[in-house]
């Protein structure tokens, strides 16, 4: 279990964790009958790690809650889709509506929880996830900036590291913003953390030291 | 409100330099038929507001290749398949005004209901932001957003009365019930048009009143 207060739990022998292995993290600290709405990409994983039996509802932007499983073979219906337009199924008691009512719910103080992925975390819960900021790019930021103002809590899943050995749990994020203060926890694969304004805090570090974690890190670790 | 019988009839006069509203996340409730006949209308110099910026060649994107379309106000220009838009974009053919999805669908909203702006905190301190108007409100920030218009409004619905009731099938309801309130004339493409009274009352999502012409296709 992950302590709620107090020091850092140390897991050297066993990380980096795999995708699966940090959905399975998200899963467990997800509360049981929670409103829940999992970002595209790496995010969607965390629901095969759900208990059955929770009560947990998922939510996808493009109109619906209960979303079910995504759909294969005779299930495919183009008219039910998630928010990244892959096919899914719904699950008895889902309900459909429409954008504004659906974005309501999420500035409206109803969704609980969202996952969200990201290019940069700070320490005091800036997230920067839509844009890199590249000249080239073209921009595109969809549901990311409502789901970051918008749910109760905010998690983050993403690989501590860039591929060239960055940080990407930052003092101060140098990529456009999606929200100002708003992740309160960060999933990664080597350390957990949460996040407020007292800074990071590490819960749980995996196949790393915290001592060896903070001296990777720019960040002052609470 | 008019029964057509074919999508160009259902689309009617639309002039050039129009703001179009066009319904749909990805393919789920886009209004194919309606966009072809828009297409084959031949109204140019369009905004075109819509989640998505065109997906393959045809549809909006066959609209975009076009060349009919000057600006597109959208949430997620950037899929896999949205080569036309980016072209277009890179070769600075046509302008962006990127929107949150929330405050795309809000904005249609306040249009439809009469709101001459509003505040969301969607956006505070981004580059989304940057030269909006901010309020502190009960010690939140948020920015002022202004309400999105359009002439016409293109969406796909499931069925139809023949007054104009509307209702939708699962996630393909996305942005067709804000845009059908937010355009001066509203156009829905449906799979089937039933009589009158032969939709339940209580499960119409967009009633009569804001539906201009519909079309079964």
């Amino acid at each position: 279990m992950t302590p709620r207060d107090g020091g850092c739990v140390e897991h050297p022998d066993r990380g980096p964790l795999s995708k699966v292995e940090m959905a399975a993290l998200v899963a467990r600290d997800i509360e049981p009958g929670s409103f829940v709405n999992l970002g595209i990409g790496q995010p969607t994983l965390v629901a095969d790690h759900l208990p059955a039996g929770s009560g947990i509802v998922l939510h996808t932007e493009n109109g619906m809650l209960n979303m079910g499983p995504a759909a294969t073979g005779d299930q495919v219906d183009p008219d039910l889709t998630n928010a990244g337009k892959q096919p899914v199924t719904e699950l008895p008691g889902a309900s459909y509506f429409h954008q504004a009512d659906s974005f309501a719910m999420m500035r409206g103080g109803h969704l609980d929880v969202c996952v969200l992925g990201a290019f940069q975390v700070s320490a005091s819960g800036d997230l920067a996830n839509w844009s890199t900021g590249a000249d080239d790019a073209i921009p595109a930021v969809g549901e990311a900036m409502d789901l970051a103002m918008g749910a109760k809590q905010v998690f983050v899943m993403m690989s501590l590291f860039a591929k060239d050995g960055t940080p990407k749990l930052v003092p101060s994020c140098t990529f456009p913003l999606t929200g100002v203060a708003c992740v309160s926890r960060v999933y990664t694969d080597v350390a957990t953390f949460e996040l407020g304004e007292h800074g990071a805090r590490v819960v749980e570090t995996f196949g790393i030291t915290r001592d060896a974690l903070a001296a990777r890190l720019e960040v002052d670790l609470a | 409100m008019k029964v057509c019988d074919t999508a160009v009839e259902a689309l009617g006069a639309v002039e050039d330099g129009a703001t179009v509203l066009v319904g749909g996340f990805g393919m789920a409730g886009m209004p194919v038929a309606l966009i072809a006949a828009l297409i084959e209308q031949g109204a140019t110099d369009l905004t075109v507001v819509s989640n998505n910026a065109g997906n393959g060649d045809t549809g909006l994107a066959a609209l975009l290749a076009e060349g009919r379309v000057r600006k597109v106000i959208c949430s997620f220009p950037r899929q896999a398949d949205s080569w036309v838009f980016d072209g277009l974009y890179r070769a600075g053919a046509i302008e962006l005004e990127l929107v949150p999805q929330g405050n795309l669908a809000e904005r249609m909203r306040a249009a439809g209901a009469g709101i001459g702006a509003f505040f969301c905190p969607t956006g505070v301190g981004t580059p989304l932001a940057e030269g909006k108007e901010t309020r502190v409100i009960d010690g939140r920030t948020y920015v002022l957003e202004m309400p999105i218009r359009g002439d016409v409004a293109l969406i796909g619905a499931h069925r139809a009365d023949r007054l104009g009731n509307l209702v939708y099938r699962r996630t393909a309801r996305n942005f067709g019930p804000v845009m059908a309130t937010a355009a001066t004339r509203v156009v829905a493409q449906v799979s089937e048009v039933v009589d009158v009274g032969g939709l339940d009352p209580e499960s119409v999502v967009t009633p009569s009143i804001y539906v201009d012409a519909v079309v079964a296709v």
